[in-house]
């Protein structure tokens, strides 16, 4: 079988074997942050680390997007996840967007589907969170 | 009066709406040349011009100086998101307070009308093409959809449900009814762009645009300015008793921005700066929040404004559902909130929203509000919330006099 290449939705996303999500870590303040950093924005410091973010989590809040730009699939849930005390945006995935099936503190999971592939063979692979087994 | 206090010399707002054959110039010229004989003064008495407009292409204030007076006055454009008009109202009430003129002008204006979707960006990428990331997340395409949201409907309707889920109580009913009060509070405003009372089942049954939000529970896209006249204490001593009667004073003025805390880049924190702001005017003014007669804060989405009936003190801490079920916030209430029909219906002309809701306040302290004034009112507080974030609070309170 070839090896297609993957490539992240973005590159705090990590595939392989492990999949999570990784922050930038202020060495000094431990304040997490998934962009590319100039300096934290808590403590000022210039000294980051990679740290691993927990792949479970719970809802702290969302929203069942029915309105979003043109091209943008609607209905969506947006949410922020909290992961073991970093908070995370994602969509919630493989759940019904109704708010009957979702709830504020409902127990969630990473997980990661396909994006599709590009003219070069290479897939690009999202995230969201699925309610917890 | 102290002599080194500010007050509200004229204040104007257009009717909010849809002017098809006016301009941003057109609209922010009536609003300054209304404020300016509100009052009593012209052009020639003005120190300073700051002016706000979002949407336009930049220069705002010197092109409302081509229209009702060039006097080599300077000028500042400002932008603050949906705190463009209280930034602007502040650097007219700094420059006084820095000594450098005793009477100045702010005014913010946008064209709304038929703007859709505000926040987010574009649609994601169609496979095809190359997956290469760009920007500071090396994001391969638009996030927006896949990764959450930043539209302003669901960025303000998670900020309302992270409260639900901090609290509890927060229904997508309870958020509704917010609404409710805010339709009924607009019939007797004539300057709204909208004026019609709404059901709760209507409003709960109308289009849903970001759950918990329906699309009248979301600040109206429209048209309008709004303009003050800002002046020393000294040099309203100097003007006539008529002038200083109608003068409201600003005891306090307050600009903040968004403070690092956890999950702040990941859902911008709208209440740190608004607790903060809010906390800085009681103290600066000695005003605390049972004296507000009545108070217009930024309800860009009915799930807004239930949080900041607590970050703006007016509830104890976690207690803005409740709060709000008294029946305290509505015009009949102890701590009447958006009398003028807030945002979700007068409009939210973005850069106009941070004097208009000034505005609102001084017609009341001024008594001239009409059948909808609040009887002797005496102090109110106006506060904006622009994304990224900004936050504008002011304590108004009436003439001495
Ligand atoms: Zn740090």
């Amino acid at each position: 079988m070839a090896t297609a290449q993957q490539v992240p939705l973005v590159d705090y996303l990590v595939l392989g074997d492990a999949v999570h999500l990784e922050a930038n870590e202020c060495t000094s303040c431990k304040a997490r942050f998934f962009d590319r950093r100039n300096a934290c924005a808590a403590c000022f410091g210039t000294q980051f680390s990679k740290a691993k973010i927990s792949n479970s989590g719970i809802v702290r809040s969302f929203t069942i997007v029915t309105f979003a730009a043109p091209g943008v699939p609607v209905p969506f849930v947006a949410a922020i996840i909290d992961c073991d005390g970093t908070s995370v945006r994602a969509n919630l995935i493989n759940v019904e967007p109704t708010p009957e099936k979702v709830s504020l503190g409902m127990k969630v999971q990473l997980a990661t589907y396909s994006l599709g592939t590009d003219d070069n063979g290479a897939e690009a692979i999202g995230f969201g969170y699925e309610p917890a087994l | 009066m102290a002599t080194d206090d500010i007050y509200i010399l004229g204040i104007n707002m257009t009717k909010f709406g849809k002017y098809p054959d006016k301009d941003v110039v057109d609209l922010a010229s009536e609003a300054v040349m209304a404020a300016l004989a509100d009052g009593g003064v012209s052009m020639a008495d003005i120190g300073i011009l700051a002016a706000g407009n979002l949407m336009g292409s930049g220069g705002v204030g010197q092109m409302i100086q081509k229209q009702v007076g060039q006097t080599g006055i300077p000028v500042y454009n400002v932008s603050n998101a949906c705190a463009t008009g209280a930034t602007a109202l502040r650097t007219a009430i700094m420059a006084i307070k820095a000594g450098e003129c005793d009477m100045g002008l702010a005014v913010g204006v946008e064209k709304l009308a038929g703007v859709g979707l505000l926040g987010g960006g574009g649609a994601p990428k169609t496979p095809g093409k190359q997956w290469a990331p760009t920007g500071r997340y090396g994001a391969v395409t638009n996030v927006d959809g896949l990764i959450g949201t930043a539209t302003m409907p669901g960025t303000f309707a998670q900020v309302g449900m992270e409260y639900g889920h901090k609290y509890g109580g927060a229904t997508f009913e309870l958020f509704a009814k917010i609404s409710e009060k805010n339709h009924a509070h607009s019939t007797l405003n004539p300057l709204a762009a909208y004026t019609k009372r709404m059901t709760l089942e209507e409003i709960m049954n109308d289009i849903m645009i970001s759950y918990p939000n329906t699309r009248p529970m979301c600040s109206a896209n429209c048209d309008g300015a709004a303009a003050a006249v800002v002046v020393s204490g000294a040099k309203l001593k100097t003007l006539s008793r008529e002038q200083q009667r109608r003068a409201v004073k600003v005891s306090a003025s307050v600009l903040t921005s968004d403070p690092y805390q956890e999950a702040c880049q990941v859902l911008p924190d709208v209440n740190t700066l608004t607790r903060i702001a809010a906390k800085q005017a009681y103290e600066s003014s000695g005003v605390s929040p049972q004296d507000l007669d009545l108070v217009e804060l930024h309800d860009c989405f009915a799930t807004a404004e239930l949080v900041h009936y607590d970050n703006l003190m007016l509830c104890e801490e976690g207690g803005a559902v409740d709060f709000f079920n008294s029946g305290a916030t509505w015009r009949d209430g102890s701590t009447p909130v958006n009398v003028s029909g807030g945002l979700e219906s007068k409009g939210h002309p973005i850069s106009a929203t941070g004097i208009a809701n000034i505005w609102e306040i001084c017609h009341h302290l001024r008594g001239e509000a009409g059948p909808r004034q609040i009887e002797g009112a005496k102090v109110g507080l106006a506060h904006v919330i622009g994304l990224g974030s900004a936050c504008g609070v002011h304590i108004l309170e009436k003439s001495a006099l």
